[in-house]
């Protein structure tokens, strides 16, 4: 089982949280906070797993995290999941992504929770790994966002309209103000599927 | 109205959305929050509109200030309006937004039944599937009750999008209503064998998940696990399996045998190392659960560790970690393989990477050995002094000492050696394990004797030198250790060289600076030492000393009076009273030592952990039950001759005893002491020795009391005394092999210390006997303590609830809740039906009828929330009258059915593990697996009466019976794994409680010296036109078996399936290959066109056998025989659906009549059941009607009367070719076998 699934950027920002068990907003907080403080002060040469459940769970619990540019992915997982399953897993996710977002990088985390929210949903439910087919995934994202577009309609049109006016008009948001591109390409990676 | 929805979205265009509520957030870094509580103004405005999209895009901005820690609980109401938009758009809005923030305590959340179960049946999958992903984070017991039916209508679904989800979802419904599971369980199974590879493996994935926590509940589905892993290119899949197999095996070391080959080859085979990884673990697993190692597993441990080894020495960190994780279970059972990679973990410890230093620790504990316990220590207390970070450093020293103190000290040959890494480990800065450190040197003074002597001049050492501790003030700081040194020195005051030395270390005035506790202590032992040093003095005739140090303790006593620790206050104030009185005594010359040693006289023992929780409850005491009759009234002063028991236990392990009671007391328990000793066998017995005498004071008599004026320590302390132990142990050991080899005795190595070299400890070694004799004193336990280690499981585990015996045949109350208004239309489709009524309905109906209902659920939905608590009982009501019209989709039917067949199969499958030789006489091999096999049965069988006990005021009569035969018909599968020559042995009991002889369906297909092949048939249940062929090969040869091929000649009828691309005269090669006298089984698939008549047909199985002479071809030439009985299907049916099909009068009849049967008549139903798959309908006195069915739907009714030594048996089926055909079999049978 996956306990959490979380997304926060070098300075310990939450991008995304999902919590498969229950927690108050406070715990979530502080369960964010330390699993920053435990991923941060790792080097970059190091392994991908740190024990100690202290956070959620017991001392089953694993965090298992990568770190893209200014990202860091960590999922909370209990021993009946793989270790090097889930790293694959956080590829494929963050592979996802990119082809979702076409090069995603942390602004698109940050303006649009909502789609990686549902990305996510279409590979892990509830805790359990859903699907890890990327191009399962994609068309599946793919079909929602088509009947989503179909739904707004002409209703729509104007409100995409305004938006798009806002983005043009408002100067303190371009794509890529020190905000690098997550690099997706991870060397070494055993193939998984 | 359309003027408002325009005007609607035109005012929306100018409402924040979530990307503006980003920025803005971003914009006002400074003043976030009153930023955001402006934002939520904003929200609470927008919630009150009517317009929906104007409310999702509040959720939605909800949603984001969750991540943000913000409560939107208050939300919850319009969260659920957004969910129930009708556009997809809007209702994912408020399914992400009630995931992310719904829980169990939501009050509104039983709202949200009706709008989910309405999205579950939506037409657009999309719909669904948002509602699946939604529920599985915030399913309540509620929901899951509610909604478990609906959900399992899913699991069927068209589309693999939501059949996938939709079983994934199960777990949760699992969880949180635990008595879905076994309805729900036959479909679920079914769903392993799902076309679509995703559903596939949602459905591994959470029989997995359920089996991790109940394994033992599962391990019936080991051999479709097993075909899943050996046909399973899905490495997610294979992953999942095998570690499901990991948690099976502990629970049956023959299914480890059998999966060890296949696991191997996967090892060899595989290039993703997560499924090596995985591979290798369980491997491991079944290694470890085959305890006693048998010699060909040693190959498998060797190619573990081998791969880890290569995973370790990766440059990857991850393999590295995982490597090492890996090795540290193989450590366990087996250290001897993992030690030879010390060089590599001793590596390890030098990574830069703390958890794979740490990984390595942990490994370390288990390679130590006596041989190389003080080099590995050595090497970690290099790593102490160069660790950066007290974490780390922390680690190191817990495991320093962890690996020393493993298994009672087993791994220390020199305790001197150890109590100087101790004293060394007390000059660690900034470590918060100072209290460990105390522990380990209370722990060896007092269960050490040998030692004491030592251990007292070290601690001395630690007292004088006090202040360099003292410095670490912190909690659990380093100066716990003072602690323990002021305790050993006061306790065991007699070893010491200057008493009055060391009294004078603990009475400094620095000494008030130290924790509370410690300084309690202090005092305490004061006024021990004190006690001791008087003693000498009078004894010396010394009076002057005596007076003075008197004099002494009043001087420095009081400090501690005014200290602010209560607990210091008190006992120096005791105390300095005391040595008041004493002075007076003094000054009248009389003799007061005696008295005073009185004071703290008494041998202190351990304790074991948990002897206070083993004292075994006298008989007669019920401690719930209360004391006296009035529990409102205080009546303090009646002492229950009960509570004395425990009273007396709570003064023997008190402190300070009155001498008197010592002597006796001390006596006794040193005799049972004794005895207990000489039964343990980690005691090491000790010749006798003076020493041994606590209270023999006589060690200190000739100590000359010197005077000391200096303040200063003479020593310096923490010298680094382990080294030079390590030499010394060298020395000793070369010494003693020398010596044995002199001596040739064979007396085992007396452990440690035995010789010390003078020149290396002048200040202790005067008044040391030459001779150490080591004695590890073992914990004591209560008399009459009870061995079970009862550590009971949680019993708030939430997976405890899902520990359900998932082969028992489902009960007829046993059904998920549908809401009563519908139960007549449709019904849950766990319930096994007439096939009659089941051939006019088709699936497609149904999902017309779901429709309707819904249409009809919307109207009622008011009624619905009064019925709903009356759902059981409704339901177990209407149960009885309802089953004439239920219907149900024929792959469920069959489903239900299998899994009695399936745990039928396991034991053959089991014992037909490649372990198995020939030479292994046949009879052992039954009567070890059928042992436990009937005790399970029994169990079975009782737990079943008991349940039915519980609910028998549910039943109808008529169920009941009807369970009750489908529970004999259940146990007599399950003893048929070996063969049919069992003995008869019927007993005279009653007929249910008969035991049944072992039975098996395989037969002997052929055999030659290299080769035995044993074939069982069944019909296909997926195909109607297939039936699959089981072939167990078993090596006869001391050869190896090589590409086998299995071909037979395919008759017009029967042909078998081969590989697309073959033609009709290729074998099929047998999947594996045979070492000796092993054996594996495949499976091969046959068409039919008809099958009324049985059919022969001719084959070949060619190999090659490899021997160390050479290899040769051969073949070996067998008739296959396809009976009717292998066509039939196990199918169970109900009576009166059995009555409808007699009376439809479509069945033509034949019987038959066999004579001189002599077996009981339960037998005899056990083996028509078994041999020729029928299911028992009814059973009345000697009579009983049976069912089967064919593959191609035949339905096959038999009436077997038995009357004196005769059966007759009346057959109808559809078809009478097939029904003669079939009688005649039966005939065999019963004739044969009787």
């Amino acid at each position: 089982m996956i306990k959490a699934i979380l997304i926060f950027n070098n300075h310990g920002k939450p991008r995304l949280s999902k919590f498969y068990e229950h927690y108050s907003e406070d715990t979530q907080q502080q369960i964010i906070r330390e699993t920053f403080h435990l991923v941060s002060k790792r080097d970059e040469n190091v392994c991908n797993f740190l024990e100690g459940g202290m956070l959620i769970g017991g001392a089953d619990n694993k965090l298992i995290y990568r770190h893209y540019a200014t990202l860091y992915f960590v999922f909370c997982v209990d021993s009946s999941e793989s270790e090097l399953g889930i790293l694959d897993l956080i590829q494929v996710f963050v592979e996802t992504l990119d082809k979702c977002f076409e090069n995603v990088c942390e602004l698109d985390l940050i303006f649009h929770v909502d789609k990686v929210h549902n990305i996510l949903a279409e590979m892990v439910m509830g805790g359990m790994v859903l699907e890890t087919n990327m191009n399962e995934i994609v068309t599946q994202i793919d079909a929602q966002n088509k009947m989503e577009k179909s739904e707004a309609g002409l209703a729509g049109a104007p409100a995409r309209a305004v938006s798009a006016v806002k983005n043009m008009n408002l100067p303190e948001m371009p794509r890529n103000i020190n905000i690098g591109d997550i690099s997706i390409k991870v060397p070494n990676l055993p193939s998984f599927k | 109205m359309a003027l408002k929805i325009v005007k609607g979205s035109i005012d929306r265009m100018f409402d924040k959305n979530l990307q503006d509520l980003v920025r803005g957030i971003r914009n006002h870094k400074d003043d976030e929050a009153k930023y955001i509580s402006q934002c939520i103004d904003e929200i609470k405005h927008e919630l009150k509109q009517d317009n929906i999209a104007v409310k999702a895009n509040a959720v939605i901005k909800l949603a984001y200030l969750q991540m943000l820690g913000y409560d939107i609980s208050w939300a919850a109401f319009n969260i659920i309006e957004v969910m129930s938009s009708s556009k997809f758009t809007f209702k994912r809005i408020g399914y992400l937004a009630a995931s992310q923030c719904f829980y169990e305590g939501t009050d509104v959340i039983m709202l949200t039944t009706n709008q989910i179960r309405k999205d579950l049946s939506s037409p657009n999958q999309y719909d669904t599937g948002v509602a699946l992903t939604g529920l599985s984070c915030f399913v309540t017991p509620d929901l899951a009750r509610d909604l478990a039916n609906d959900i399992m209508t899913l699991m069927s679904h068209t589309k693999p999008y939501i059949r996938k989800k939709a079983v994934l979802i199960m777990y949760k419904v699992f969880l949180k209503y635990p008595e879905s599971l076994r309805p729900a369980f036959p479909r679920l199974k079914e769903k392993l064998e799902d076309p679509d590879s995703g559903v596939q493996s949602a459905a591994v994935n959470v029989i997995c998940e359920l089996a991790r926590r109940n394994p033992k509940n599962y391990l019936s589905l080991a051999p479709l696990f097993f075909k899943l892993m050996t046909s399973s290119t899905n490495n997610w899949v294979l992953i999942k399996i095998i570690k499901l197999f990991g948690a099976l095996t502990p629970l049956e070391p023959r299914l480890g045998k059998k999966l060890i080959e296949p696991l191997t080859n996967l090892i060899h085979s595989t290039s993703a190392m997560s499924l090596l990884y995985e591979c290798v673990n369980t491997v491991i697993a079944v290694l470890i659960s085959l305890s006693t190692g048998m010699p060909n597993h040693s190959a498998s441990i060797q190619l573990c560790v081998q791969k880890l080894r290569i995973l370790i020495e990766d440059s990857d960190q991850n393999l590295k970690y995982l490597g090492l994780l890996a090795m540290s279970k193989i450590l366990k059972t087996h250290p001897k393989s993992v030690q030879s990679h010390k060089d590599l973990i001793l590596q390890c410890l030098d990574d830069k990477d703390e958890s794979i230093r740490l990984r390595a620790l942990d490994l370390l504990y288990g390679m130590v050995s006596k041989k190389n316990l003080m080099e590995i220590v050595k090497k970690l207390m290099i790593h102490v002094d160069k660790a950066e970070g007290t974490t780390y450093r922390d680690e190191l020293l817990t495991k320093i000492i962890d690996i020393c103190s493993q298994s009672n000290y087993q791994y220390i040959t020199n305790f001197e050696w150890y109590i100087s890494i101790l004293v060394e480990l007390t000059r660690l800065e900034g470590t918060r394990h100072g209290h460990l450190i105390a522990a380990q040197m209370l722990d060896v003074a007092i269960r050490v004797k040998a030692i004491r002597a030592f251990a007292v001049s070290q601690m001395a050492m630690l007292l004088d030198n006090g202040h360099l501790l003292a410095g670490n003030m912190q909690r659990n700081g380093i100066c716990e250790v003072l602690y323990a040194a002021a305790w050993i020195c006061g306790e065991f005051s007699e070893y010491l060289q200057e008493p009055n030395q060391t009294l004078e270390a603990m009475l400094k005035s620095k000494v008030t600076t130290l924790p509370g506790h410690i300084q309690a202590v202090y005092v305490q032992n004061a006024g021990k030492l004190y006690a001791s040093v008087l003693q000498q003095n009078e004894q010396d005739g010394d009076k002057e000393a005596a007076q003075e140090i008197t004099q002494m303790l009043i001087d420095k006593l009081p400090q501690f009076v005014q200290n602010a620790d209560l607990e210091v206050q008190e006992r120096a104030s005791c105390i300095l009273q005391l040595i008041k009185y004493i002075q007076k005594l003094q000054a009248k010359d009389v003799p007061v030592a005696e008295e005073v040693m009185a004071l703290f006289a008494g041998e202190l023992n351990p304790v074991a952990p948990k002897a206070q929780k083993k004292v075994p409850l006298p008989d007669g005491l019920d401690l719930d039950a209360w004391i006296n009759d009035a529990p409102s009234e205080s009546s303090s002063d009646d002492e229950n001759p009960k509570k004395m028991i425990f009273h007396e236990e709570e003064q023997r392990s008190a402190r300070h005893r009155q001498p008197e009671m010592d002597e006796d007391e001390l006596a006794r328990r040193r005799e049972v002491r004794k005895q207990e000793q000489a039964n343990n066998p980690f005691y090491i017995k000790s010749s006798p020795s003076p020493q041994k005498n606590y209270q023999d004071a006589s060690g200190v008599d000739h100590i000359p009391v010197v005077q000391i004026d200096l303040t200063v320590p003479l020593r310096v302390p923490g010298m680094p005394l382990s080294d030079q132990y390590l030499k010394l142990e060298e020395e000793r050991r070369q010494q003693q092999k020398q010596d044995r080899q002199k001596k040739k005795k064979k007396q085992k190595r007396d452990k440690k210390g035995k010789r010390r070299h003078d020149s290396l400890h002048t200040e202790s070694d005067e008044d040391i006997a030459p001779v150490h004799h080591v004695d590890i004193i073992t914990e004591e336990m209560p008399e009459n303590a009870l061995p079970s280690d009862d550590d009971d499981k949680d019993p708030n585990d939430p997976y405890k609830a899902l520990d359900i015996d998932l082969d028992k045949p489902l009960a007829d109350n046993e059904k998920l809740p549908v809401r009563t208004h519908r139960v007549s239309e449709k019904k849950s489709p766990e319930i096994e039906t007439s096939p009659v009524e089941e051939k006019s309905k088709k699936p497609s109906k149904k999902a017309k009828k779901e429709k309707d209902k819904k249409k009809d659920k919307e109207k009622r939905k008011s009624k619905e929330k009064v019925s709903k608590k009356h759902k059981f009982s409704e339901n177990a009501e209407n149960e009885h009258a309802a089953p004439e019209e239920e219907i149900i989709t024929p792959t469920s039917k069959e489903e239900s059915e299998k899994p009695t067949g399936e745990a039928s199969d396991l034991d053959f499958w089991l014992s037909n593990t490649p372990v198995q030789s020939k030479s292994q006489p046949e009879p052992l091999r039954n009567e070890v697996a059928s042992e436990p096999v009937a005790s399970e049965l029994e169990e079975t069988l009782k737990e079943k009466d008991k349940e039915e006990d519980a609910k028998s005021s549910k039943h109808k009569k008529k169920k009941h019976k009807k369970d009750k035969t489908k529970e004999e018909k259940k146990s007599k599968k399950k003893k048929h794994h070996s063969d049919e020559e069992a003995p008869e042995s019927v007993q005279n009991g009653s007929l249910d409680e008969e035991p049944l002889p072992p039975m098996s369906n395989y037969c002997l297909l052929a055999e030659n010296s290299y080769v035995k092949m044993m074939c069982d048939i069944q019909g296909n249940l997926q195909d109607g036109s297939q039936v699959v062929v089981s072939v167990i090969f078993e090596n006869q040869s001391s050869g190896y078996l090589k590409s086998m091929e299995f071909n037979v000649l395919d008759s017009l009828n029967t042909k078998l399936v081969r590989p697309e691309g073959s033609s009709i005269h290729d074998g099929i090669s047998v999947p594996f290959q045979l070492p000796p006298e092993v054996s594996n089984e495949a499976r091969f698939v046959f068409t039919m066109e008809s099958i009324v008549m049985p059919q022969k047909l001719k084959g070949t199985l060619t190999f090659i056998v490899k021997t160390d002479d050479g290899s040769s071809h051969e073949k070996l030439d067998f008739k296959l025989h396809f009976t009717c009985t292998s066509y039939m299907i196990t199918t169970p049916c109900y009576s009166d659906a059995f009555a409808k099909l007699l009376e439809s009068g479509e069945l033509k009849m034949c019987s038959i009549k066999v004579d001189g049967i002599s077996i009981s008549f339960q037998l005899l139903l056990a083996k028509i059941c078994f041999h020729h798959h029928f299911s028992v309908v009814e059973r009345i006195n000697s009579c009983a009607s049976m069912y089967s069915r064919s593959i191609q739907g035949h339905h096959m009714c038999l009436l077997v009367k038995m009357g004196d030594s005769s059966v007759s048996v009346d057959g109808k089926c559809n078809d009478s070719t097939l029904l003669g055909n079939l009688l005649d079999e039966l005939k065999q049978t019963l004739t044969e076998k009787c």
